[in-house]
């Protein structure tokens, strides 16, 4: 069986514009889109650039707008999206060549929320305790790959690039419910500015992009309330 | 005409130099920076994109924190679980600065999962036992089953918070030496790094080189390993002079999901999974009846193909099943929810509900670059040491994994040599002076490059990928013998003939994953040649190399670590020798379990 394989292809050094290349490829059984993208370089146009590695979900370098949605091409099976498949960059970041992406803003938008555990040394030389209860708390924003599925789904990053995105509150969350950390003043005052957290619609793209299935729409709102409490 | 590389190059100069920012490179890396060492870090992903990240299990260390436990016990499991080719010396190192390393870890924020009393929790896993060999032990600490992944992530947020200094997506190509090359005695210098956004090549000076870029699972048609680990820094070291060592031990692990080899952890067995037959048999009882699921990899590995040769395979097919239904919805949801979600998306298959179907994947190398117990590259059986290089992590060989490796100890082995990494070369940094500018230290890899980039005809790299892929699993896997090894050689010997022919479609300078992707070909041509060369030469079984024609281990020839050197072009043969094993502690013993 073949699918039809439509790619968003674009080479700075050839074109003045981006375009779409269609591409017959032969499908297996339990396929996944990055299968699909591998086959058509290997087999079809070894030009065809895109960014990957672990190839199971850890990574977070295949994540893609696949038939319109923000999905790791590399958890995506092929049997779930039917016999027409389009494969494009992920929205609202500059595109490098054709599937690739520039992360640079991206990570400097993470960097930018103090994303390390701030503490005092503890007394002595062993481990900190926390409780499974204070685990808990902040066990789903541990998850987060930076993958940039999220960041780029959202509606308000789209229409203000200077947002700094689900992607880095996730990260600056994971810190600031660690009972370990003391850090959360400086964090909260980083995300209270007009670009901070204020910018979340709730309209849940991240969630329904987040490859990891990370709550980040509740990690967000946790983050405002948190700014909001402390008056 | 566009070309794949840009004609100007630029030139850097530090102190020291890390190839790959795994957990190794990023320990390294940080000892380095708390040191004041001007130092870069180059990966050709993004840091976070590492394959440290997909380590599951935990990290094993004796901290006694759940039940009694003591280094020395975790020194003799690493030493029996690697057949007596571990070396004793560095197998004590690693099970004594495993427990200050993970306090640190922990210190440094990683989020353990904890103890009704607040303590790091410990599992079992897999070799890990109590009182040299009574039973399984609660060693492993972790996180759920992404510990991997935290210590990733907790590794590069202390790097940002350091301020080390990162080049993304620089693919390094070229290791830089002065006075000849390693086996002529000289100098690491350096190395040629290529900036995969725009084409440019790049010459960095430093007084210490590291090389942390892992593994090289893709030389296997079936492996968990990512499409990036192709061997790089050990082919590059191979190509400079640089001998490696106990190339043939490389480990299948038992639980990779059928044909396409994701891995899903040991955690699941040291959380009490079972291996099931097709007469719904553990028959694990029948090769390790102390340890059952929890005997290392390598026996394991056999036992599956055994069992399949012997017709129990399910169905009659290559798998047999890993069954965790019995422990219970909120056990496989909380401490497995990575493997769950990996065996729903890959397999289609509910672990809950389901025994879910597994095969032998190609997982990890103990052999690679062979490093002293400060991670200084040797040049020779001798010991001499290669001034200027380092290694550490899964590109090196100390040996702490000898024959086969235990569940977690690659983890355990990143932590403590990435960091005995750092805080060599900083001491190496403040006492040498820099090495030499030499113009055009980059124009030979330039040529090798352009002459890959320009061809106009020729084959594509993926048909010698997926040849060289066969060959690895038929003949280079969990059995081999004489015909298969002999066979492979040649194969793979024909396949370096074929790869001068290699054509490169993209001749753009722009992202040219192709020129990159045909580069990390040549470097698994190069490790395939050494693994199956090395396995060709030592006639016995022992740990992951198990050979049908031999199938005793042989002290008397082989208690004996292997190094292969590459042929040049005026000797083409490789060159092998053999280092004596250190042992301190613990004589040679039948390994039972």
């Amino acid at each position: 069986m073949d699918v039809e394989l439509k790619i968003h292809r674009f080479d700075p050094e050839r074109d003045s514009a981006p375009h779409w290349e269609t591409y017959r490829v032969p499908v297996e059984p339990m396929d996944r889109v990055l299968d699909l993208l591998t086959r058509a370089k290997e087999l079809l146009d070894g030009s065809i650039t895109f960014r990957r590695s672990c190839a199971h979900g850890v990574c977070g370098s295949d994540a893609l707008l696949i038939n319109g949605r923000n999905r790791l091409a590399c958890k995506v099976r092929v049997e779930q999206l039917g016999k027409s498949i389009s494969v494009a960059p992920l929205p609202g970041l500059p595109v490098v060549k054709d599937l690739v992406v520039d992360m640079d803003e991206f990570f400097g938008k993470y960097r930018s929320v103090l994303p390390f555990l701030i503490a005092d040394e503890p007394e002595g030389t062993g481990e900190r305790l926390q409780s499974q209860q204070q685990r808990d708390v902040y066990d789903d924003t541990t998850k987060c790959i930076l993958c940039a599925a999220c960041t780029s789904s959202c509606p308000s990053f789209w229409a203000q690039p200077e947002y700094v995105g689900p992607a880095a509150i996730v990260n600056a969350h994971r810190f600031i419910f660690d009972s370990r950390d003391q850090g959360a003043d400086e964090r909260l005052e980083i995300l209270s500015n007009e670009d901070g957290v204020w910018r979340c619609r709730t309209t849940f793209n991240c969630v329904d992009a987040c490859p990891r299935g990370i709550n980040i729409t509740k990690a967000i709102l946790e983050v405002s309330s948190a700014i909001g409490s402390r008056g | 005409m566009s070309s794949a590389l840009r004609a100007e190059a630029g030139q850097i100069d530090v102190d020291a130099i890390v190839i790959g920012a795994g957990g190794a490179g990023l320990w390294a890396a940080l000892e380095l920076a708390r040191e004041g060492i001007p130092t870069a870090v180059l990966t050709k992903l993004y840091p976070t994109r590492s394959h440290t990240g997909a380590a599951q299990g935990g990290v094993c260390a004796a901290l006694g924190n759940v039940e009694e436990d003591h280094w020395e016990w975790h020194m003799f499991d690493t030493i029996k679980g690697g057949d007596y080719l571990t070396d004793q010396d560095a197998a004590e190192v690693l099970a004594r600065e495993a427990i200050p390393a993970v306090i640190e870890l922990e210190r440094m924020g990683l989020p353990f999962n904890r103890t009704p009393d607040g303590k790091i929790d410990q599992r079992r896993f897999g070799g890990h036992t109590r009182n040299y060999g009574e039973g399984p032990v609660r060693r492993s600490c972790y996180a759920a089953d992404r510990t991997g992944h935290m210590i990733l992530q907790t590794l590069y947020q202390q790097c940002i918070k350091a301020g080390v200094k990162f080049y993304d997506e620089y693919h390094v190509v070229d290791l830089l030496f002065e006075g000849g090359s390693a086996d002529q005695g000289g100098r690491c210098s350096g190395v040629v790094g290529y900036k995969i956004a725009d084409g440019s090549l790049h010459v960095l000076r430093a007084k210490a080189v590291l090389l942390a870029t892992g593994g090289y699972g893709r030389a296997w048609r079936v492996t968990s390993n990512a499409h990036s680990l192709a061997g790089d820094g050990m082919a590059l070291a191979w190509r400079q002079g640089v001998p490696l060592m106990d190339m043939e031990f490389y480990q299948f692990h038992p639980t990779g999901i059928v044909g396409i080899g994701i891995l899903l952890s040991e955690a699941a067995r040291g959380e009490g999974g079972y291996l099931l037959n097709n007469e719904g048999k553990r028959f694990m009882e029948d090769y390790a009846p102390k340890l059952m699921e929890l005997a290392p990899r390598d026996m394991i590995s056999r036992a599956m193909y055994q069992e399949i040769r012997a017709g129990r395979g399910i169905d009659g097919k290559d798998y047999v099943y890993l069954d965790v239904r019995h422990l219970g919805r909120k056990v496989i949801e909380e401490k497995l929810p990575d493997i769950t979600d990996f065996a729903r998306v890959y397999q289609g298959v509910e672990p809950i509900s389901e025994p879910v179907p597994v095969q032998p994947t190609a997982h990890y190398a103990m052999g690679g670059v062979p490093t002293n117990l400060e991670t200084e590259v040797l040049a020779n059986a001798a010991g001499a040491v290669v001034p200027g290089l380092f290694a550490a992590g899964e590109v090196a060989c100390v040996s702490v994994h000898g024959a086969n490796r235990l569940g977690t100890n690659s983890l355990v082995d990143l932590l403590v040599f990435g960091k005995r990494a750092g805080k060599r070369m900083a001491a190496i940094c403040k006492s040498t002076t820099a090495p030499k500018h030499v113009a055009g230290a980059e124009r030979a890899i330039r040529e090798e490059m352009l002459a890959l980039s320009t061809r106009p005809e020729g084959v594509r790299p993926a048909e010698i990928r997926r040849a060289l892929a066969d060959v690895m699993m038929e003949s280079v896997g969990v059995y081999r013998d004489e015909a298969l090894l002999t066979s492979a050689v040649k194969e793979i010997q024909r396949l370096k003939g074929e790869y001068q022919r290699v054509r490169v479609e993209d001749t753009g300078s722009v992202f040219n994953t192709d020129l990159l992707e045909a580069r990390e070909l040549g470097y698994l041509l190069d490790v395939s040649e050494a693994t199956a060369v090395s396995a060709l030469a030592r006639k016995e079984s022992r740990g992951a190399h198990s050979r049908e024609d031999y199938p005793e281990r042989d002290d008397a020839k082989f208690l004996a670590h292997t190094m292969v050197w590459r042929g040049t072009d005026q000797a083409p043969a490789t060159k092998i020798d053999y280092k004596p094993v250190t042992i301190t502690k613990f004589e040679p013993k039948p390994r039972v379990y």
